[in-house]
């Protein structure tokens, strides 16, 4: 099923757009022709179980896997298959899931590496400020090894690091993952204030489909690689299939209990 | 008073009661002169601390050869077993560059003519050969690399002939003296030289962007892809950098004796001073190789002949059993 309802009043050419892709582990199909668009200033989220094809997806964006066919466009090139470098320069980050910071540099120099692929290096110190200003605790730790930070400073770092690269679009692989709920808190809300200050488009892959779909602006849902849902947050909010299956609210009951299990309508 | 009576058990006697036995094989044959042995306590002293310099001049250049193998390793997870053979090489390039017979330039040229070709080299072969085995199992590149040393070797071979040559230097035939040490300009210039690139290295890795982009990419390789590091590329610079300080090692090497097509099997010591330092730590490498440098002369003065050919082995054993990550292992941990 193709992504419909793209109509959220902002029109115009998308930031990216995914084409039908789909990508391979081997023999296996993890993604089976997947469309989507994402518009500029949008926060955007996915929503899927495990083994959906989720971080699949935002890994064949930024190119670390290539797709084998369709295509991604962004801002009006087509960037599918290229070197992850290349992507990186072309304004697309991508923090991935778990961290993945540099265990053995100090805070500042994996920041230093966020910014790798920037030639402007004279804004350095004002980017470095701003990360800063929404992460004071790396101001904080700045010299020491960022393998002795917290989880939850850990994923500050992470994507702390992918500002550096001032993306115009950021893919958030789990940022929730492993985090107390009082963090997780904390972390989508300087999601949301770096979309709104920053204006950076952000793509979000969660698990946690209630934090996902209260912080984003449209969802779409993942399902054994192809996407089953997509419309606005608030509507997949209200809709019932997706409360059943992800964001585990059972329907009115009797008795306390089910009494019958509801089906999936979209198969 | 006799002599008898001095040493009333003579030593090469089994004893008659096995509880009198005199203290320690080793200790005995040390003192098997006894006459000479109190006037020789300062001597044994000065001759220790001489063995001593020989053995961290040596052992800087294991150490700079473990350092190449280190490199590698840390950053693309690969053993290059042709290290040695590099080094050789390396040593027979800047030969070349500088004694008469060839090209005469002068030394200091030489070397960095030397220097470069190895870096070239190097990086071509990483970037034409090892980056198509990229993914293999870890078995190819060991077979690979080292075929690739004895393609190495008889090239030099077939080159410069088997004879063992050496490299014309300012320094060659000169000694410093002080306190009672005589030591030679060339193992003063090889510990200069190891500490002076030490700490370009450390400075590189640690203050340059490209520097801290390879140590990025040997710590978490997929981030570094993410953070649009070209980390093909920069394996490819690792692999040059090891032909660099290969060539520097190299030259140290035959500035304080000859080379010959063979030299590169020191590569072998090599690798047991990079594993005795743990085999991902860069100052770990330096440190194993001062460690087997050191212990050599000790071991081919003080114990039976042939000792000092297992020493190297011995320690790399007893290191693994004890700590087998090596001395100054890197010890990585991931927080969920």
């Amino acid at each position: 099923m193709a992504a419909g309802g793209q109509s959220n009043g902002k029109g115009g050419q998308p930031l990216l757009s995914v084409q039908n892709v789909e990508t391979f582990y081997g023999a296996v199909m993890a993604i089976r022709g997947v469309s989507l668009d994402v518009h500029e200033g949008q926060i955007v989220t996915i929503l899927g179980a495990n083994g959906a094809g989720k971080t699949t997806l935002l890994k064949t964006i930024s190119g670390v896997m290539d797709p084998e066919k369709g295509k991604i466009v962004f801002e009006g090139k087509e960037i599918q298959g290229a070197e992850p470098d290349a992507i990186v320069r072309s304004g697309i980050v991508h923090v991935p899931e778990g961290r993945e910071i540099f265990p053995f540099l100090s805070v500042e120099e994996n920041l230093m590496m966020g910014a790798f692929t920037r030639s402007d290096r004279a804004n350095f110190a004002a980017d470095l400020d701003m990360v800063h200003s929404y992460f004071p605790i790396l101001k904080d730790r700045a010299g020491q090894q960022a393998g002795y930070l917290s989880g939850g400073q850990q994923q500050m770092l992470a994507i702390g690091r992918g500002l550096m690269g001032k993306p115009r679009l950021m893919l958030l692989d789990e940022p929730s993952l492993g985090l107390s709920p009082i963090l997780v808190q904390e972390i989508f809300a300087i999601i949301r204030r770096l979309n709104q200050e920053q204006g950076v488009t952000i793509l979000l892959v969660e698990q946690n489909a209630n934090v996902a779909l209260k912080v984003a602006d449209h969802g779409f849902v993942l399902e054994v690689g192809r996407i089953v849902m997509a419309d606005t947050s608030a509507r997949l909010l209200a809709s019932e299939d997706v409360q059943e299956f992800y964001l585990g609210m059972h329907g009115e009951s009797q008795r306390e209990q089910k009494r019958w299990k509801r089906r999936k309508t979209w198969r | 008073m006799g002599v008898e009576a001095l040493n009333p058990q003579p030593q090469d006697e089994f004893p008659r009661n096995p509880s009198h036995a005199p203290a320690k094989p080793i200790r005995s044959r040390w003192e098997k002169d006894a006459p000479r042995c109190v006037v020789a306590r300062e001597e044994i002293g000065l001759e220790a601390l001489q063995l001593l310099l020989g053995g961290i001049a040596n052992g800087c250049i294991y150490g700079l050869v473990a350092l190449g193998f280190v490199l590698i390793y840390k950053a693309t997870e690969q053993v290059n077993f042709a290290q040695g053979d590099m080094m050789m090489f390396g040593a027979f390039l800047a030969l070349t560059f500088v004694n008469e017979a060839w090209f005469g330039w002068p030394f200091a040229l030489g070397l960095l003519a030397a220097m470069a070709v190895m870096g070239t080299l190097s990086y071509l072969l990483d970037k034409l050969v090892l980056r198509n085995l990229f993914g293999q199992p870890q078995f190819a590149v060991v077979i690979l690399t080292i075929a690739l040393g004895f393609v190495i070797r008889f090239a030099a071979g077939v080159i410069w002939g088997h004879e063992p040559q050496s490299i014309e230097t300012p320094l060659t035939g000169k000694s410093v003296h002080f306190a009672g040490l005589v030591m030679g300009l060339e193992e003063v210039a090889v510990i200069v030289v190891t500490i002076a690139l030490t700490a370009v290295l450390f400075v590189f890795f640690s203050r340059t962007r490209i520097g801290l982009a390879m140590q990025a990419s040997s710590q978490n390789q997929l981030a570094a892809y993410y953070m649009g590091i070209p980390v093909k590329r920069v394996y490819s610079l690792v692999w040059a950098l090891s032909g660099v300080v290969a060539a520097i090692a190299g030259v140290l090497f035959a500035t304080k004796g000859t080379i010959d097509p063979a030299s590169g099997l020191l590569g072998i010591k090599a690798f047991a001073a990079a594993v005795i330092g743990g085999f991902g730590s860069l100052p770990g490498a330096l440190l194993g190789g001062i460690i087997v440098g050191v212990v050599e002369p000790f071991a081919a003065r003080y114990l039976a002949a042939g000792y000092s050919q297992i020493a190297p082995y011995a320690i790399m054993l007893i290191v693994l059993v004890i700590a087998p990550n090596g001395i100054l292992a890197q010890m990585q941990k991931k927080k969920v």
